[in-house]
């Protein structure tokens, strides 16, 4: 601070200004740097028509956006430099101009062109991706709080509940028919408008950034996505609406296969269990006696399930169907590898795990003691 | 005009509650100057608040898997920096900007309704701390800002319940009650602006005479004045949802979750207006003076933020381009975000067009001026990004969208209320902000807001969502996220620096006298800081610069200044003895804190319901009818 009055006429602002530019200089270096990084969740990195379509759009946005970029930083810096203050110059005043209509109308009207020249492409691909593919593999996503089940709706292969991995063939859209339900009430299954207290339920938004873009999924409604994967592969996907405590834990894989793969994975699928041979396996026996009194049958679908207890089958869909949770290599809500350690850890403490699940703690309820987790997790490990 | 009949009449300025300085004339007051310094002290705090959020926010997602906060925690803190940075920071940041300079720019001895004017403040003042005292009692809102039904509007356990037991539907009670009792403070101020704008002005100061910051209140107002009822339906639907089963909302009970999202962003969208505009104006106002030129384009200018406005109300959807409106909705709704980027273009060109052919100084004011029209073109050059619908369906809830936001909203309205903070420093304290302390709170802030922000557009096209409260290494985020949390802390010290030297500067910083800027605009004609009543004489306002061309004058196309005294303004010194100025009262303090008293009554049930209502509603109409019943002073006829 300065006696004798403030001293209004900056210092020296080129230095400063200069390494401003070059900062932003370097957040585009980094942009580009960034998208070669490996990330499998990368939008920018398409692998099937539908984020193709979206890419080939961002490839006209962005070098467009990048030259406005320059051209505007341009020439702020250049205004800057040209027009500051020198130290030898008097107190003559700039020429006042207050405005230049001609200017003023082309630069209303150049941005105003370019727009409509982004805007015919665009709207173009929206309608594009908004209708439904022919021949298309049909799957029912369910969203719950906070996991994703997948239901094969086509006659080969009906029945097919998976959860955490949706297995497609390459080459060929999936059409997806989506709905958010409630994590506590028994899902009827078909698709169509829930009523009552099934739709009950919240926001998610399903999304796998290297197939498509995002769709919301709404309770009470159906919307519907066009999913295709040019190459096998397996491609992250994540909720994208905030859900609640365990948003960021909602994740998902869509897993592509050559046709003939997935075939046969769609004919494996379909089988129901078999009936644990006690002899063979007590360890495993004992925890297929204990899906039944532990009441995991209570919310857990096994296709051929049959209580050694009292015969019940396992059919009501609240939680997870683990028909073949062996084959699924991801859990509870595809965050965690599916292991013994860690399903053991889930079955002990699932809020631990995963805060906000549904899923009950049985040790704390009293349904489950502490060496019975063993016989459980072997038996659900034996669900090849 | 009622302005000029109305100081006529000779009334002495001093009445009713008695005090003029201390603490009793902060809570009476009704001049609108020191409203605004009570608005910019409060904002400021709870812009510290938010701050804090932002930087517990950054340690948690500094690394993968971050431990620093639990889910339950991260989702309150995200959810409050929002709630706090917008209604509780920039909003009264910019109602401080409009109440302090506003009616000086204008030549006005105060805004129109001067006691309404203070409940504005108080509603504001109160309605945040009551958001805040859900700290104490089952935790803060943890949906979102924007908080989506059915996620929020999930009803409790019994809705008829005596008391809430259910902490979601405390938490979401706090957001739509705390909200609605903001949201009131920002309507009437929105009324009394409009007033005082169109009533008020001094003589010969017509419409397109007016001062851009002038311009931008006036649309700004009018956004608020169109957009706050709407955001104030849906508070009171997502009210009756959560506490008493209203199902406006519920899916399985014929509701629909939409709608919250069209009746939010009907109302935030104008609200990110709500936001800009006032910078805008600000820039505007700084940017011809350290030029030493006038606006360039003042039309378009002034006509691009009414655009703007109007324009604000038909973009909202484009923040549901996801939900699945259909292809024409999204088409329809792609034209108009488009379409709105050409008048926001505009501003741009015309401030660049301002800074060319001037004789640029760079003093604090005009390095935020300067960085906002750098920063907020990157803003709007995503913001056009996201009218591109298909890869709208890629980038939307990501990190993306958090890093354009935030080019616009810190990179645009918060540079731009810096800017203004050290431009009319000197107006509202008569010393100017040191300059070198100002200079490293611009680098700073400028590097650590392109470090925090920028990475966040590459993390959001890699797949980073936003509002998980972790994320798992392994998915390319690592680098990034570490380096967006150093940058926030760069802002963090740069804040530190600004509340440092408006601490150093109050008490020993440069005296400015009237005009330290050479400025261009008639509040600069009056003390620093101007006395209670602005101006001993009204200003006769001839041009849009008034102040300039009574300075300047034009020798041949060539401007050369005046000699002093030559304008003649100066002569006119005389006393104010008989200058009819506002009362002070108690009253907009107590009807303020009844409404808040009765918010209360919400949380609780039966004969408690009554009671804390029936207490609101005694309070409140104490303050009211007081209001309406007190005495003008005694020395006042």
């Amino acid at each position: 601070m300065r006696a004798g009055g403030p001293r209004l006429v900056g210092g020296t602002p080129r230095r400063w200004q200069r390494t401003m530019r070059l900062g932003v200089l370097l957040v585009i270096a980094g942009l580009i740097a960034g998208c070669a990084a490996d990330a499998p969740q990368d939008a920018l990195d398409p692998r099937g028509p539908s984020a193709q379509a979206s890419h080939d759009l961002w490839n006209i946005v962005f070098p467009i956006a990048v030259v406005v970029f320059v051209l505007v930083q341009g020439l702020l810096l250049v205004a800057v430099w040209r027009f500051r203050k020198r130290r030898d110059d008097g107190d003559e005043l700039p020429s006042q101009v207050h405005g230049n209509t001609r200017l003023e109308i082309l630069w209303t009207l150049i941005p105003a062109v370019i727009l409509a020249g982004i805007a015919v492409p665009t709207i173009d691909t929206i309608f594009d991706l908004a209708a439904e593919p022919d021949d298309a593999l049909q799957v029912r996503v369910v969203a719950k709080q906070y996991w994703w089940e997948f239901e094969y709706l086509d006659d080969e292969g009906q029945g097919v509940i998976t959860s955490g991995q949706l297995h497609i063939p390459t080459g060929r859209p999936v059409y997806l028919h989506l709905e958010a339900l409630s994590a506590s009430i028994p899902d009827p299954g078909g698709v169509g408008d829930k009523t009552g207290s099934v739709a009950q339920g919240v926001l998610h938004s399903f999304w796998v950034p290297r197939l498509a873009g995002k769709q919301d999924v709404v309770p009470g409604q159906t919307r519907n996505l066009t999913l295709e994967a040019d190459e096998p592969g397996r491609y992250e996907g994540q909720c994208a609406e905030f859900c609640g405590l365990s948003h960021s834990r909602m994740r998902f894989q869509v897993i592509a296969e050559d046709p003939d793969e997935f075939t046969a994975w769609l004919d494996e699928q379909a089988q129901p269990v078999e009936p644990v041979d006690e002899d063979a396996d007590p360890l495993v026996a004992e925890g297929e006696a204990l899906f039944d009194t532990a009441t995991c049958i209570q919310c857990h679908a096994i296709d051929g399930y049959e209580s050694p207890v009292d015969g019940s089958t396992a059919e009501l869909r609240i939680g997870p169907d683990l028909t073949h949770f062996a084959s699924r290599d991801t859990l509870a809500g595809a965050f965690l590898e599916n292991n013994r350690e860690n399903l053991a850890d889930w079955i002990r403490d699932p809020q631990d795990v995963k805060p906000g699940a549904q899923m009950p703690n049985l040790i704390e309820d009293g349904l489950l003691e502490e060496d019975e987790v063993e016989p459980l997790v072997e038996y659900l490990m034996s669900l090849e | 005009m009622a302005a000029t009949a109305e100081s006529d009449t000779s009334r002495n300025p001093f009445r009713r509650p008695k005090a003029t300085t201390g603490f009793w004339s902060w809570l009476t007051t009704t001049d609108h100057k020191k409203i605004g310094i009570l608005y910019f002290v409060t904002a400021f705090t709870f812009f510290i608040i938010a701050g804090l959020q932002a930087l517990l926010i950054r340690v948690q997602l500094a690394g993968p898997d971050g431990q620093a906060l639990n889910p339950d925690q991260y989702n309150q803190i995200f959810t409050m920096h929002g709630i706090t940075m917008i209604f509780l920071a920039l909003m009264p940041l910019s109602a401080g900007f409009f109440n302090f300079v506003m009616p000086l720019q204008i030549g006005a001895r105060d805004v129109a309704f001067p006691r309404l004017n203070a409940f504005s403040y108080w509603v504001f003042l109160f309605g945040g701390i009551f958001i805040y005292s859900s700290i104490f009692l089952g935790g803060m809102p943890d949906g979102g800002w924007f908080n989506y039904a059915p996620l929020s509007s999930q009803v409790g356990p019994d809705p008829m319940a005596g008391t809430i037991v259910d902490a979601h539907v405390s938490r979401m009670l706090f957001y739509s009650i705390g909200l609605q009792i903001v949201g009131l403070g920002s309507l009437v101020s929105s009324v009394n602006f409009v007033v005082t704008i169109l009533n008020m002005r001094a003589p010969g100061m017509t419409l397109m005479r007016m001062p851009v910051f002038t311009w931008m209140t006036l649309v700004t107002s009018f956004l608020m004045l169109f957009a706050m009822p709407i955001i104030g339906v849906a508070l009171w639907q997502l009210m009756f949802d959560v506490r008493f089963g209203g199902n406006f909302f519920d899916p399985s009970a014929g509701g629909d979750p939409i709608l919250w999202q069209h009746m939010f962003w009907l109302f935030g969208h104008p609200e990110v207006y709500i936001l800009i505009l006032p910078a805008f104006g600000l820039v505007s106002e700084v940017l011809p003076v350290f030029s030493r030129k006038p606006i360039f384009g003042y039309a378009a200018l002034v006509f691009s933020g009414i655009a703007i406005g109007f324009l604000g109300f038909g973009v909202w959807a484009h923040h549901m381009f996801a939900v699945g409106m259909g292809p024409v909705a999204n088409a329809a709704f792609a034209l108009t975000t488009m379409f709105i980027a050409v008048p926001t273009g505009v501003k741009i060109f015309n401030w660049l067009g301002t800074v060319w052919g001037g004789k640029l100084t760079f003093p604090t004011p005009m390095l935020f001026a300067l960085g906002l029209i750098g920063m907020f073109t990157i803003g709007g050059l995503s913001g056009v990004t996201h009218a591109v619908v298909p890869h709208n369906y890629q980038h939307t809830d990501t990190y993306y969208v958090v890093a354009h936001f935030h080019y616009v909203l810190f990179g645009g309205a918060l540079f731009g209320l810096f800017a203004g903070m050290y431009y009319f420093f000197p107006k509202m304290t008569g010393r100017m902000l040191g300059e070198k302390l100002g200079k490293w709170h611009f680098w700073l802030i400028l590097i650590g807001f392109n470090a925090t922000f920028a990475p966040m557009h590459i993390l959001g096209l890699q797949g980073m969502p936003r509002r998980v409260d972790t994320y798992p290494a392994g998915y390319g985020w690592e680098f990034w996220n570490a380096v967006e949390t150093a940058g926030s802390f760069l802002i963090a010290v740069a804040v530190l620096i600004f509340v440092i030297n408006v601490v150093i500067s109050r008490r020993s910083g440069v005296v400015a006298g009237d005009d330290p800027w050479d400025a261009r605009t008639v509040e600069w004609l009056t003390t620093s800081p101007p006395k209670p009543h602005n101006f001993d004489e009204i200003p006769q306002v001839t041009s849009r610069d008034e102040l300039w061309n009574r300075k300047y004058t034009s020798d041949h196309g060539k401007p050369i200044r005046v000699p002093a005294g030559g304008s003649g303004e100066a002569a006119h010194e005389h006393e104010a003895h008989d200058i009819h100025m506002p009362d002070p009262s108690f009253f907009p303090l107590v009807a303020a804190l009844g409404i808040t008293i009765a918010g209360y009554g919400v949380f609780t049930g039966g004969i408690a319901m009554a009671a804390i209502f029936g207490l609101g509603l005694v309070v409140g109409l104490y303050g009211f009818f007081g209001w309406a019943f007190e005495p003008p002073s005694e020395d006042d006829h």
